[in-house]
């Protein structure tokens, strides 16, 4: 079930960030009703403003798969250089109901952290913990 | 109305199955950059057909178009399969251009190719969704495979339900480490080798011809 949302507005303000690094927390609720490209559209609209944005819930991969497309039509030297991206490993498979199994659902509930390339290095990663290095603009 | 949809679909699916065996299947050759995929591509070409499929390099990004090589047949154990392959361009998430000023590179030859790169990869992740019939996934066995593209590609293949071979290459270096990528994707069968001293190639083309036969 999504939880609660935590500064989805966020996005529509104006960069009042200065010197520091504005985090953009998506909660499931807010994506829920989007489409895929305009999931996309939030998420890269964000990342190329510096904005770290972190997904509740994450994206299914045939999201993951446009993600990075479109990332790299958008790609301009000294502008763009695209985006980092770290979510935890996939959750086995044994997490999903009987039902889900049957029905080709697939949960895509995974915490997903997406930032500016040149901004955002990830220092570590398993599968219970992401560490990363934000620098400032 | 729902229901004729169906049977036509039905029906559709039957007599494609009926002539698919005559068809090329497109396997696509995925993995991040440098992983060796172009050595691979043009191991299995020029095994199978004498030519090549396009240059290798240890510069990043080197092969910026999918290039494709039809048509090769390869026979095991009295079977054979018929494949298009197609290398693709290394994908990432991300491509600076000053990379490309530490090979001795001019500003503007970099910049043309990460443009060029950028528009690789974009077809290459548009081909894997559209266009491809299986994959093989090459990884370079000397790094760490617990990368986001490396999941996130594994993930992709998977969610199309495409046959996927997944091949540990450059067996033949100093810190090989083929059991870290059996960890990384257990769901997976992985294949050691080293494209570029064909070493194992025999079993490849085995599995080759087991998964996309």
């Amino acid at each position: 079930m999504p939880g609660p949302e935590a500064n989805v507005d966020a996005a529509d303000d104006p960069d009042d960030s200065g010197d520091g690094v504005r985090i953009d927390m998506i909660s499931g609720a807010r994506m829920e009703g989007l489409t895929s490209m305009e999931k996309i559209r939030l998420i890269l609209d964000g990342v190329r403003e510096g904005n770290i944005v972190i997904l509740e819930e994450g994206l299914s991969p045939d999201e993951e798969s446009k993600l990075i497309e479109v990332t790299m039509t958008e790609i301009s030297p000294d502008d763009f250089t695209g985006i980092e991206i770290e979510t935890y490993p996939k959750a086995e498979a044994g997490n999903q109901s009987f039902l889900d199994k049957l029905m080709g659902r697939e949960s895509t509930q995974k915490l997903t952290v997406i930032g500016p390339a040149n901004r955002i290095e990830t220092l570590h990663k398993d599968e219970n913990l992401i560490s990363t290095l934000v620098s400032r603009k | 109305m729902g229901l004729l949809t169906n049977l036509r679909d039905s029906i559709s699916r039957v007599t494609d199955g009926l002539f698919a065996d005559d068809e090329p299947k497109r396997i696509g050759i995925y993995g991040p950059p440098n992983a060796g995929k172009t050595t691979l591509a043009n191991r299995i070409a020029r095994d199978w057909t004498g030519d090549a499929v396009g240059p290798e390099s240890h510069i990043p990004h080197e092969t910026r178009r999918a290039r494709r090589k039809e048509n090769v047949e390869i026979e095991r154990n009295g079977r054979k399969v018929t494949i298009d392959i197609v290398d693709t361009p290394g994908v990432t998430t991300k491509v600076d251009y000053k990379e490309f000023l530490d090979h001795d590179m001019e500003k503007d030859d970099a910049v043309r190719r990460s443009r060029e790169a950028t528009e690789g990869v974009a077809e290459a992740m548009h081909w894997l969704r559209e266009d491809v019939d299986g994959v093989i996934y090459v990884l370079d066995s000397t790094t760490d495979p617990f990368t986001q593209v490396n999941t996130m590609l594994i993930g992709i293949i998977e969610s199309q339900d495409l046959p996927a071979l997944i091949l540990a290459n450059k067996t033949d270096l100093e810190g090989s480490d083929v059991q870290q990528i059996a960890n990384a994707f257990p769901q997976h069968e992985t294949i050691p080798l080293s494209a570029l001293e064909g070493d194992n190639m025999d079993e490849v083309y085995t599995k080759i011809a087991e998964y996309f036969g």
